[in-house]
């Protein structure tokens, strides 16, 4: 290990420092509300994307560094940005809730960049030990976030049982792991890759180690049957901190899925295929059938995350470079339309309290015809309506099940997402087709803050922008595969 | 592929949107009087411009004219791909001018929300043409489920009572359709390109591609099993869209809630989508399914007849009757095109549009009563020949043209159709003839109890008479239904060249020995065309 080996590493050293920072600074900050250090913490971000540009990026192939523990490649690269742009929009949404709502920004802004350290070296993790170790960063700092209202009773239980079931699959992973490291002698990726492409292995406890981290994969995607916490979680966390979960660590945990699974564990595939395919299919009519009945907003999407982590899966049964080449763009795009979908749940408040009832959005294109579009775009992309962007990832996803000869789960899949549209247009009805002053309506007030309203707006663009005219983000995509080693 | 004039086809298409976002972002919502004229002046300048497709149109040209071709997702060979031929042309001709009546018959009828109102029609309006423009299939998918979105809120914000029932049940209905077309899409997709690996399907090993008229030339090639799979996904699609029997419940709902130019619109276009839809892409692309598909197709078809035909008789509201009439119609049109023979996919194609111009004006009609005593029970009327005579004239034209009487246009449609079904089986064509018969049955007796008799009703007795914008929006379809009836000879002149190309891709599937049989004897259609002749007089 040299000297050299750190410059690649920057991004992360910068991230651990910034946190830091953010954290002592916030103290002094406070005092101005929570604006100015939350706009701290999103120039780190920014100077972190900067540094990734300049010296965190692959020059010529896949490079490992720090002795084999991580990997910089374009698969990493494009994680990192996602969630570098992900948790600098959730930031920008939290500033004026954590103001209204009376709690510091410092601390809160710090645990996000504790997150994104976390989440970086899951992205770029060469080996079973950095993996898990990323990942157990990422996951202590959300379970703090999720319970960072701590006067809410809400939010206490949905740490708690976040945090409760978080351990338990943290264990099961971990326990997969030592059998992967009991059958194989190595945790090194790259190693069991090939030991496995070699030698197909039909050893009990190698598929067994699979089987336990391929559950607890599924337990941080949010898939059936591990997905009990995800509606008490999403429901009790402040909103912004709803939002930025439900983005960004279920996109890095398909990273590390699709390192694991169509990367390492390739040679098994026919073991764990049929595993994957059921979860997938199982995640997406429970999720899609479950959210039918939600009248919680906030509820309702974390039953449509977990039916689009089924939809995600389908990549993985797929298990070929169309495959995860689909996942990696429905990653960004869910992305953009998920934190726009929660910016407007952020900005409506009703009685002193976040807008969640559906009822909250009721005659909303009478007094925000604009909010109400916006509102309506991520509706039809999260139902996967064209031209939205949410489309565009559905019909790779297809794509690529189909062409893989699973044509039963992508008939599931387009059957759920016809599912999906009648709750998603729940919200719809109420902004369009009601009025907001039938008897015993009381509408959410919409507030009005720029940094929330910014947010969202780039969601806007982006998901109709990637909608009609997907190219650069495919390529990018693309891009992203050459380093799994895929095409 | 013609390029020439590509750039018109272009314009046609996005013009309703360019308009709609010009009304959104430079118009005040309380403006009304200056969104209409936007409106109307966008929606009658498109009309316009699509006239010009009607003479530049060569019949002997290339396949598909006035074309347009760009990268789009250039990594799954996604192309930005326009172009039309001769039977495309004719139907963007009637969405445009149904799309101009729609917008100028809403005048008074829309008393809210005017903005969004307009906005969404001419937002409807581009995605409508753009299903039939599209020659890429994903394009072609992205704009049939886009003009699925202004149509629900047409229906769910200016509807009848139970509209947002029958809003969201049409969206789900079609959206289910869709997406499961979209699956048979990707089967086509990649047979074409790489095949389906796991289930050991080579494909072609082509360059991927989703333009349709690449994949019309594999067609022959893809084996009959898969075909028959894509068959069905497309079915589906089409089917719920025309609606054939057992999926068309979504259509009497959304009818009766919908408003008036919702109703136009639906009638007249998007269920012209479905049978678009299988004469462009079912037939020419999946032969040997669907001429395996044939008896079953039939068989529902002329349920569809028969059953909506009884269906409507029974209605005691006009909207309902007339939507009935329409599954009984499209049944119709269904038949023709599954006759796989000349006559009848002339006559199907021709009865598309009859059926969108006399369809249209019969809800324009209603519509225009239901205005004036918000009520549309044919039993709260009676005798009002009386007071509405331009009224009870134009409805008796119209009626006259939707039973196919001579002289009038739906008689060439469904003429040609019966021969069609004839060439094909006499019990086809006895069911069909079942249907016209119960069709001018249940019309004639609608026209008897609402214009003829006592004038009892009080509230009857002031009903105003035409005014000149509603005489003006009836007007041109009146034109279009005498012009068919006496002289289609430029409509089959326009649609000859797609009917022998789909007839031509289709035969390759046909047994030879029964080719004549099938596909209509000399005889037989030297016989269709006196008949058009005689009329054409």
């Amino acid at each position: 290990m040299s000297l050299a080996d750190f410059v690649p590493f920057l991004p992360e050293i910068f991230l651990a420092v910034a946190a830091f920072t953010v954290l002592l600074a916030g103290i002094p900050l406070g005092r101005q509300g929570s604006r100015p250090v939350i706009a701290l913490a999103i120039a780190a971000l920014a100077v972190t994307a900067g540094l990734i540009f300049f010296v965190g990026r692959p020059v010529a192939g896949p490079q490992l560094i720090l002795g084999d523990m991580l990997v910089v490649d374009q698969f990493a690269v494009f994680f990192k940005i996602l969630v570098l742009a992900a948790s600098a929009l959730a930031l920008l949404m939290s500033a004026g809730y954590l103001d209204r709502s009376g709690y510091s920004g410092g601390e809160f802004a710090s645990l996000v960049l504790c997150a994104d350290l976390g989440m970086f070296i899951m992205a770029s993790g060469a080996n079973l030990a950095s993996l898990y170790v990323g990942l157990e960063l990422m996951a202590l700092s959300v379970y703090v976030l999720v319970g960072y209202f701590k006067l809410e009773v809400k939010s206490n239980e949905g740490a708690v049982k976040y945090f409760v079931l978080g351990a338990t699959s943290s264990a099961v992973l971990l326990y997969g792991i030592s059998l992967i490291y009991g059958t194989t002698g190595s945790l090194d990726l790259e190693t069991i890759r090939v030991t496995l492409a070699e030698v197909p292995n039909e050893n009990v406890l190698l598929l067994l180690g699979i089987a336990l981290v391929a559950f607890g994969m599924l337990f941080k995607v949010a898939a059936v049957p591990f997905h009990v916490w995800t509606p008490d979680a999403y429901e009790g966390a402040p909103t912004p901190v709803t939002a930025f979960i439900s983005v960004a660590p279920k996109a890095i945990a398909f990273a590390m899925f699709l390192r694991l699974f169509a990367g390492t564990f390739a040679g098994e595939v026919e073991h764990w295929r049929i595993l994957l395919w059921i979860a997938s299919a199982a995640t997406m009519i429970y999720g899609n059938v479950a959210a039918l009945t939600q009248n919680n907003v906030k509820r309702m999407l974390a039953y449509s995350s977990i039916a689009h982590a089924g939809y995600a899966l389908m990549g993985l049964v797929a298990a070929s470079d169309a495959g995860t080449w689909a996942v990696l763009m429905y990653m960004v795009i869910y992305a953009f339309m998920n934190l726009g979908a929660f910016g407007f749940v952020i900005l409506l408040e009703s009685k002193g309290y976040a807008g969640e009832r559906i009822e909250d959005f009721a005659g909303l294109s009478r007094r925000h015809p604009g909010a109400a579009a916006g509102m309506l775009i991520f509706m039809l992309g999260l139902a996967g309506i064209p031209p939205t962007a949410g489309f565009m990832g559905k019909l790779y996803l297809w794509a690529a099940t189909v062409e893989a000869g699973y044509v039963v789960l992508a008939v599931i899949s387009v059957l759920m997402s016809a599912v999906s549209l009648y709750y998603y247009f729940r919200i719809v009805v109420q902004m369009y087709l009601k009025d907001g002053e039938e008897e015993g309506e009381s509408p959410a007030e919409m507030l009005s803050d720029r940094w929330t309203g910014a947010a969202i707006a780039v969601c806007a663009v982006l998901t109709l922008a990637f909608g009609v005219w997907p190219a650069p983000l495919v390529g990018w995509a693309k891009s992203g595969l050459i380093a799994l080693g895929l095409v | 592929m013609d390029t020439q004039y590509g750039w018109l086809l272009n314009l046609i298409c996005y013009l309703p949107l360019a308009g709609a976002l010009l009304i959104v972002f430079f118009m005040k919502k309380e403006n009304v009087g200056a969104i209409k004229m936007a409106a109307v002046t966008i929606a009658g300048v498109d009309f316009v411009l699509s006239l010009p497709l009607w003479f530049l149109y060569r019949t002997d040209g290339a396949e598909f004219q006035f074309a347009s071709q760009a990268d789009w997702i250039p990594s799954v060979g996604a192309r930005y791909l326009f172009g039309v031929d001769g039977f495309a042309i004719l139907l963007i001709l009637m969405t445009t001018m149904l799309g101009f009546i729609a917008v100028y018959s809403s005048f008074t009828a829309i008393t809210n929300r005017e903005k969004e109102y307009y906005v969404f029609l001419l937002m409807l309006q581009t995605g409508m043409m753009g299903v039939f423009c599209s020659l890429d299939f994903v394009l072609f998918y992205v704009f049939w489920e886009v003009m699925l979105v202004p149509m629900y809120f047409l229906i769910g914000v200016w509807g009848g009572p139970r509209k947002l029932y029958a809003a969201i049940k049409f969206f789900l209905y079609t959206l289910v359709g869709s997406v499961l077309m979209l699956v048979g899409i990707l089967a086509l997709y990649f047979y074409n390109a790489g095949g389906l690996k796991a289930i050991g399907l080579v494909g072609l090993g082509n360059a991927p591609s989703f333009s349709i008229p690449h994949l019309y030339t594999i067609a022959p090639q893809v084996p009959p099993e898969l075909q028959f799979w894509i068959f069905l996904a497309f079915f589906v699609g089409f089917a719920i869209k025309v609606p054939m029997f057992p999926f068309h419940t979504w259509l009497p709902d959304a009818h009766v809630e919908a408003p008036t130019a919702g109703s136009v619109i639906l009638a007249g276009v998007l269920l012209k989508m479905g049978t678009y839809g299988f004469v462009r892409l079912s037939l020419p692309l999946l032969p040997d399914a669907t001429v395996k598909a044939v008896p079953w197709v039939g068989v529902l078809a002329i349920i569809a007849i028969v059953y909506g035909a009884l269906v409507a008789m029974a209605q005691k509201d006009m909207k309902k009757l007339v939507a009935y009439s329409s599954v009984s119609h499209m049944g119709f049109i269904m038949l023709g095109i599954f006759a796989l023979n000349d006559p009848g996919l002339r006559g199907a194609i021709l009865q598309m549009l009859n059926h969108g111009a006399a369809t249209g004006a019969l809800f324009l009609l209603v519509g225009i009563v239901y205005e004036r005593r918000h009520n549309r029970l044919i039993s709260e009327y009676g005798g009002i020949a009386k007071v509405m005579p331009v009224y009870a004239t134009f409805f008796l034209i119209i009626t006259m043209a939707s039973i196919g009487l001579p002289t009038l246009n739906g008689f060439i449609g469904e003429f040609l159709i019966l021969i069609g079904a004839f060439n094909h089986s006499w019990v086809w064509a006895l069911f069909a003839a079942s249907g016209i018969v119960l069709g001018a049955g249940y019309m004639l007796w609608l026209y008897q109890r609402v214009f003829f008799g006592e004038l009892s009703n009080e509230k009857n007795k002031d009903l105003k008479d035409l005014n000149l914008r509603e005489r003006w929006t009836l007007i041109p379809l009146i034109v279009v239904c005498f012009w068919i009836g006496l002289y289609p000879k430029p409509f089959f002149d326009r649609m000859q060249p797609t009917v022998d190309r789909v007839m031509e891709r289709v035969s390759v599937a046909l047994p030879e020995t029964d080719l004549g049989f099938l596909y209509g004897g000399e005889g037989e259609t030297d016989h269709a065309e006196e008949s058009e002749s005689k009329h054409g007089e």
